[in-house]
């Protein structure tokens, strides 16, 4: 359903016109935001359309007869049909609506490992996932008596590939891969992680949210089992998220909440459960911001992956250069394949008290182990700093960011 | 020897941020009142004296001296370590109940109060509680 016209031509500034939160002061200073791996900003049409949503549609989906009822489900339901576009997956039915990437990976960790996973059993994660990639599988591997395995990193920051055919075996059940890493930037070889999977009949579980902010996703092409992605990453909002499981999985697992929506009969001595999507979305949903997804998702279609590959490859560029010309400024995370993510450290100064000078610059970066403190011990750091950039930064940020750094080190007195 | 209250201390750190016109000096102060406390000896840097920051990490002892508590506390970043030097002048040295009483007004007054917020995660919320709780401790231990 690509139905949105792409832009002709990209111009950045036309395009932070869009971005109302952008535009403001910091501490008196302009603001540069280079947090978007935690949380994107929204374009006004995602805005207007959550006001739009709750001033003249409101009401609850799949649940009512009456017209507005009627109105929120297939606005509701349209969401479904882009990210089913988004992801070429085959079915619409694959396409499961969740709170975010951690609430979907909880969702197959608990279902799937409940069928799926026993006593003796193997899951495989890597030494880069967030937190929400290994602690629902130590959950279920304790629950079950399964091992949770690890693949290595590199001091690139890359995925050791050799100890990771290894690993894998005849008791591998479920390999747990993050594609784009939110500290490192670096872009997994998910492709080829997938077919080794499978030649042992292990599903894998993509972690996507660092994924399509930057670049398409294929899920038939890639051939995943189940892809996982956020919402608000994706400048939708925050409360959103996306499982996409292939039929045969969803099928055959268990449900994971109990309750409205996910039924088809209830009796107290036996109930029945809905078909997919449905079997997997209990209770009322964030309706709200489902549709206002929609939206995101048209706004990144409307700018077109290959705009916004072209500036985060230039900013990825024009900052890593900028950054490793600064004395004493170390990148951690230099594989070969990244996405627009920078993690640094300025000399031995603790990212706390660089990141807190930049703030005051009115520069907002990410410190601290950005929720992979395997990784960071991997590294033998506490923590780094981080700049994400999104299409709608610009290089004269970046030139504020080196600015502010000089004076971090000035006031460290490692100028 | 006149013991100086905790109020007084407060005052004088109000007084001396005081003279601060800019952001910048005043964290250019609280870096140098962290680069010059003294560091925690690493046998103390241990998980029972932790208190655990998502951002830095902050190490707190404490003992008594006759009826008084005093703290030595450490962190891993010079910021964190600069406020941690003002809460160890204001609450150490003092008996229980002053402690526990310690209105610590400075923290708004010299405009640290979002490095202190529970949301922080630098440790210091968390440091402040444990100062609070090991006052408890102290005063309870001597009850009996």
């Amino acid at each position: 359903m690509k139905d949105t016209p792409i832009i002709k031509s990209f111009d950045v500034h036309k395009i932070r016109a869009d971005f109302p939160t952008l535009h403001q002061q910091i501490h008196g200073k302009p603001l540069v935001y280079f947090d978007n791996a935690a949380t994107s900003q929204k374009p006004k049409v995602v805005i207007e359309k959550l006001q739009e949503y709750y001033q003249e549609t409101n009401s609850n989906v799949h649940r009512g007869i009456h017209f507005l009822s009627q109105k929120a489900t297939d606005e509701y339901e349209i969401t479904r049909h882009k990210v089913q576009a988004l992801l070429n997956a085959k079915h619409l039915h694959e396409v499961i609506y969740t709170s975010g990437t951690t609430a979907g990976i909880n969702l197959v960790a608990h279902s799937f490992g409940q069928k799926f996973v026993g006593e003796g059993d193997e899951i495989i994660v890597s030494e880069m996932e967030h937190h929400s990639n290994i602690v629902p599988w130590q959950l279920i591997c304790e629950l079950k008596g399964a091992t949770l395995k690890v693949i290595p990193v590199n001091e690139a920051g890359e995925l050791d590939m050799e100890a990771y055919k290894h690993l894998l075996s005849d008791r591998t059940k479920l390999v747990g891969i993050v594609h784009t890493s939110n500290s490192l930037g670096t872009i997994n070889p998910v492709k080829e992680i997938i077919q080794l999977a499978h030649q042992y009949g292990a599903a894998v579980l993509v972690d996507g949210a660092q994924a399509l902010p930057h670049a398409p996703v294929d899920v038939q092409e890639l051939d995943c089992d189940f892809f996982v992605f956020s919402g608000h990453k994706i400048f939708g909002p925050t409360g959103t998220g996306i499982l996409y499981g292939k039929e045969k999985w969803l099928n055959a697992m268990p449900p994971y909440m109990g309750g409205g929506d996910m039924i088809k009969v209830v009796r107290f001595d036996k109930t029945t459960y809905s078909d997919l999507p449905h079997k997997f979305e209990a209770g009322t949903p964030n309706i709200a911001g489902i549709v206002g997804l929609a939206a995101g998702i048209d706004y990144v279609n409307s700018i077109g992956y290959d705009h916004i590959g072209q500036q985060e490859a230039k900013l990825l560029a024009y900052g890593t250069q900028a950054l490793e010309s600064i004395p004493g400024v170390r990148i951690i995370g230099t594989a070969k394949h990244k996405t627009s993510v920078i993690s640094f450290l300025i000399d031995d100064i603790h990212p706390y008290d660089a990141g807190t000078i930049l703030d005051r610059l009115g520069i907002a970066i990410r410190t601290g182990h950005h929720c992979t403190q395997p990784l960071m011990a991997k590294f033998g750091l506490p923590g780094t700093m981080r700049a994400s950039f999104a299409f709608y930064n610009t290089t004269e940020e970046i030139d504020q960011l080196v600015a502010g750094i000089y004076r971090v080190k000035k006031m460290f007195g490692k100028a | 020897m006149a013991h100086t209250s905790i109020l007084q201390i407060e005052e004088e750190i109000i007084e001396e941020f005081s003279m601060f016109d800019d952001w910048m000096d005043k964290y250019q102060y609280i870096i140098e009142l962290g680069q010059s406390l003294p560091p925690l000896a690493e046998e103390h840097k241990n998980e029972d004296n932790i208190v655990h920051g998502c951002q830095s990490r902050v190490w707190l002892t404490a003992d008594s001296v006759g009826n008084n508590v005093c703290f030595h506390a450490d962190s891993d970043a010079i910021i964190t370590k600069g406020l941690v030097s003002l809460l160890v002048r204001v609450l150490s040295n003092h008996e229980a109940d002053d402690i526990l009483n310690a209105p610590l007004n400075f923290i708004d007054e010299i405009g640290i109060r979002e490095h202190l917020s529970p949301t922080r995660s630098n440790g210091l919320n968390a440091m402040i509680k444990k100062m609070k709780i090991y006052a408890l401790a102290l005063k309870a231990k001597n009850k009996r």
